[in-house]
């Protein structure tokens, strides 16, 4: 069944752990000192794998046949390990996050919320560890569904609605865009495996090739890659922990890891390098960085701004693996991890200051800076790692991804990246400008006020994450040796 | 010594006892008179007869098709009872969800039927499941017509058995009856042309002649007026009028049993008439498929999907979403492929399963809360979370979410449909489930994030309803979950019908 226990067990744990959630449901305390507990233990689970991979050892399990030749099967691959580290781990924050948030803003039915972020987690491990496309789409889904009741968690008319959107779109665009591309994968190749140097060569015409792609790239609705991103936006109805963790790290990586895997293991670099038909998606890629960043600095909502600061990250991701080098792959998975890091700074920040003051708009946090110092230190730096600035970690991926859009001779994404980067400056760097150097609203203070943190909970998990957007900039090679396995084409660059 | 003569004896008889049972078991429900031995009776026959189809299924799947001759006049003068790869795969499906239903009934028939007559009640119940199993296994035409009367009218007498608690189940059993009755009358006259072009009722014998001789108009009239019977029968759009109310006000029970047999049984009987019996060799006959069963399966699935969005009484929901995947069985059946009529088949059982179960799962709510109106039911997933967790799992699998059986049916029609290089099907089944998830959802939304009414009062559901509704719910989740020993039956119906045609795939 399996050669590793850790390989069940991280799926598992999460899944027993919601069991326990759900059975302390009238004991808050113990409730979610078993979330943290599950947290760490999970992450442990994923951690055990890693040595082993690093190795060379490929750890899997296979539960039964599904379909001919297509098992409910896992295999633990670096990419895969990497997004599975990331997730349990930011995990563990997003829980001590959590408590603090939803105590300080007595939101109701926490049990539930506990309950479905377990079998979020769970799904997120499962699509990381997929062997095959069809395992994955059966967590992809998971995720999809565990994920709306946190995502309509208030219950009002408004959370409902943007549920719907966001259910509709991530389901819709899977059921009618991945479904049939993963079974046209199957008619054609008759298995659904990742394997190193993709599936279809041999299989399928090169002219069908750009197509193909086109419903695996739109199919992957978590990836939102426009025009099908709106879901994205309309899930910050949320509180806040489930846009930090979900729609910051799990979710939406979950989409661009998947597009990765499809890049790599499906199509292979090599193939999509020879038939040119990714060329579409380079641009359309590119072209999804750079609206979105347009459309963030249209949006005096800070959660809004965060989300489509979002949007345009992932297609970073996106791009990445169009490009079809090996800098890309390489550029793209390392987006996933620090724009993770970076990005859960910047919306564990943004609930922070709605505990605190109950303010959401940006054009609001004016002076907010001196009586929340922690809190918008911790957001600058996060801010300076999604533009990619050093000495943070975001410097890396941009750097690679750069150095792939010479690799692949688009020169024209070079201008591209660098202007979403501008972009990003003018849009995430002024929030704690405005906090740091602007006069409180109504006052002409100018030094530091008496401070008015949000509660403990809320402030110590962003500034942690901040902190580790730093050390991942002095030790990206840990990162760079894992995804360095990641088989694509060349094997140097 | 006796244990092996009567195994004997039932290995020999194999095929006729399995209708012979419920069919005896009836008037002895009728004799018996007391609720709870007529109960026992009718319980022990549905599970008897569900242990011979298994048996009938195994034996089939092993040694071939199997011919009995009733009362030993041999065919095609005397009638046949013929078990093959197509009606041992269905057989199970109906006697299955008999065995779930009757338990089901126990808990929840007091609501509708007077104690006194109950008795009644499960005769008219093992008449109708004696009819379903009598249409599938005969060979021969004509009987098909007597049985599949037997079945009607005893789901005639169901539906309006909801008449206890609500009598517009009156009206809509009357409706039921007077198009069922419109449908049988052009199935027989189908049934009748055809012998005036043959001269024979027996199906194997039919197909043989009907395969050498040119197909003249007569045939083609035969053709004509038994599609548009069964499709009834079968609520093909525009031909589903009676299917909503009968639905909406027959007992829970009833509903469950009709929903996941009665259909499903004829479009049995459509499928064995165009494969077998008329070979769609006639191009007339393979254009009307193509031309008119497939427009209107589509039409269907859409136009039942979309009214479905908007009803707001949730048994008449589903049944509306009945109405649409009878389309997506239809469109299988009509793409003339191994591929397509194998993944209607599986449709046929994992619908059956899926939407049986969760018809159970409705009728709790409807018992515990005495309402079935979506607005009525706001919140209610916080006072009866598992029974909602029960819809939800059913409702998934109408979307065709992976891991159901809904999926795997998806999954199966698509294929086809790709395979058959009609790309414009698979994107209408996909872009289709998107309906289901409207109606769904509207369901999931009220029930779990309406404002809850405090005032509500909830009846317990008793554990006798409780246990064949997740019962028949896990047996739909392990279909969706593995799969392989009903595509693999399905696959082999399909290639015996087709055997011209190679190459079954997944």
């Amino acid at each position: 069944m399996t050669d590793h226990i850790a390989l069940p067990l991280s799926i598992l744990i999460p899944l027993i752990i919601g069991l326990f959630v759900h059975m302390f449901g009238d004991r808050p305390n113990q409730r979610d000192a078993v979330s943290l507990i599950g947290g760490i233990v999970t992450f442990i689970m994923v951690g055990w794998l890693l040595p082993e991979v690093m190795a060379g050892a490929r750890p899997s399990a296979s539960l039964f046949e599904m379909l001919p030749n297509v098992s409910l099967a896992f295999r633990v691959e670096p990419l895969g390990l990497m997004f599975a580290l990331i997730a349990s781990g930011l995990w563990v924050l997003t829980t001590l996050y959590a408590i603090g948030y939803m105590r300080a803003n007595g939101e109701t039915d926490q049990t539930r919320f506990y309950l479905f972020f377990a079998i979020a987690i769970s799904s997120a491990i499962g699509i990381a560890f997929s062997a095959n496309l069809l395992t994955l789409f059966i967590f992809y889904e998971a995720l999809t569904l565990s994920t709306y009741p946190l995502v309509a968690h208030k219950g009002t008319d408004e959370a409902r609605k943007g549920a719907r959107t966001y259910l509709v779109i991530l389901l819709g665009t899977s059921i009618c865009f991945l479904l049939p591309a993963i079974i046209w994968t199957y008619g054609a190749t008759g298995t659904l495996d990742f394997e190193p140097g993709g599936i279809v060569r041999g299989h399928l015409p090169p002219a069908f090739a750009p197509l193909l792609l086109a419903l695996f790239a739109f199919g992957i609705g978590k990836a939102a890659l426009m025009p099908f991103h709106r879901w994205l936006p309309a899930a910050m109805v949320a509180p806040t922990p489930v846009s930090a963790l979900l729609h910051a790290v799990a979710v939406v990586k979950a989409g661009v890891f998947t597009m990765l895997k499809v890049g790599v293991y499906i199509f292979g670099t090599d193939y999509l390098a020879e038939t040119g038909a990714s060329v579409w998606l380079v641009w359309l890629a590119g072209f999804t960085i750079l609206a979105a960043s347009i459309i963030a600095m249209t949006k005096d909502d800070l959660k809004a701004r965060l989300a489509y600061s979002t949007v345009s990250q992932l297609s970073y991701v996106t791009l990445g693996m169009a490009l079809a080098v090996q800098s890309g792959v390489m550029g793209g998975a390392m987006q996933i991890a620090m724009h993770a890091l970076g990005k859960i700074t910047l919306f564990m920040c943004a609930g922070g200051i709605y505990v605190a003051t109950h303010k959401t708009k940006v054009s609001e946090l004016d002076g907010l800076g001196r009586r929340m110092p922690f809190t918008f230190a911790a957001f600058a730096i996060g801010a300076l790692s999604i533009i990619g600035i050093p000495p943070t970690g975001g410097a890396w991926s941009k750097f690679y991804l750069m150095l792939a859009t010479l690799d692949a001779h688009q020169q024209v994404l070079l201008i591209v990246l660098m202007a979403s980067s501008l972009l990003n400056v003018i849009y995430l760097l002024s929030i704690p400008a405005r906090a740091f150097f602007l006069p409180e609203a109504g006052t002409a203070l100018r030094g530091f006020g008496t401070l008015k943190e949000a509660p403990l909970l809320c402030v110590l998990p962003p500034c942690l994450t901040a902190i580790g957007t730093i050390v991942l900039f002095f030790h990206a090679d840990r990162i760079y040796w894992l995804i360095a396995l990641i088989p694509t084409a060349g094997g140097h660059f | 010594m006796i244990a092996g003569a009567t195994a004997g004896f039932i290995a020999k008889h194999l095929p006729v006892l399995v209708v012979l049972v419920p069919l005896m078991a009836a008037p002895a429900c009728l004799i018996t008179g007391n609720r709870h031995a007529t109960w026992a009776i009718a319980t022990l026959a549905s599970w008897t007869s569900f242990a011979l189809t298994v048996a009938l299924f195994i034996r089939v799947a092993g040694q071939g098709p199997l011919s009995y001759s009733l009362g030993g006049w041999a065919a095609p003068f005397g009638i046949e009872y013929r078990a093959d790869a197509l009606n041992a795969f269905i057989l199970p499906l109906i006697a299955g969800i008999a065995s779930f239903a009757l338990p089901y009934a126990r808990g929840s028939i007091g609501r509708d039927v007077e104690p006194r007559q109950q008795n009644l009640f499960y005769s008219a119940l093992l008449l109708c499941l004696a009819g379903l199993l009598g249409v599938t296994i005969t060979g021969d035409v004509f009987n098909i017509f007597v049985f599949l009367e037997i079945s009607s009218l005893a789901s005639y007498v169901l539906v309006a058995a909801g008449g206890g608690r609500d009598r517009r189940a009156f009206k809509a059993a009357f409706d039921y009856l007077i198009m069922g009755t419109i449908g049988a009358s052009f199935f027989v006259i189908g049934i009748g042309f055809l012998y005036m072009a043959t001269g024979t009722l027996n199906i194997a014998d039919l197909a043989h002649r009907l395969a050498t001789a040119p197909a003249d108009r007569t045939v083609r009239m035969a053709y004509g007026f038994i599609l548009v019977g069964i499709g009834l029968k079968l609520a093909m759009m525009p031909l589903h009028q009676w299917l909503p109310n009968a639905y909406s006000y027959a007992p829970p029970a009833v509903t469950a049993f009709l929903a996941a047999t009665a259909t499903k049984v004829s479009l049995y009987v459509l499928i064995r008439f165009l494969y077998t019996v008329f070979g769609l060799d006639d191009p007339f006959e393979a254009q009307t498929l193509k031309l008119l069963v497939m427009p209107l399966g589509i039409i269907g699935i859409f136009a039942a999907s979309t009214v479905a969005i908007f009803q707001n009484d949730i048994r008449r929901m589903f049944a509306w979403s009945s109405i649409a995947q009878a389309g997506y069985m239809l469109t299988g059946i009509a793409l003339m492929t191994p591929q397509g009529l194998a993944a209607s088949l599986v449709n046929i059982v994992n619908h059956g399963l899926t939407k049986g179960a969760l018809f159970m799962a409705v009728g709790m709510l409807t018992l515990a809360t005495g309402t079935s109106r979506l607005s009525d039911l706001r919140g209610i997933g916080r006072t009866m979370p598992w029974t909602m967790a029960a819809i939800l799992a059913g409702g998934l699998g109408l979307i065709g979410v992976p891991l159901t059986a809904g999926f795997i049916s998806k999954w199966a029609l698509v294929s086809a449909a790709l395979d058959a290089g009609q790309w414009w099907l698979a994107g209408a089944v996909l872009l289709s489930s998107l309906l289901a998830l409207g109606y769904v959802w509207r369901i999931v939304e009220t029930a779990c994030f309406g404002k809850a009414d405090e005032t509500r009062v909830i009846e317990p559901v008793p554990l006798a309803m409780v246990i064949p509704a997740w019962g028949l719910l896990a047996v739909s989740l392990y279909a969706g979950v593995q799969p392989a020993l009903i595509m693999e039956g399905a696959n082999a119906a399909a290639r015996s019908l087709l055997p011209h045609l190679t190459g079954v795939g997944g």
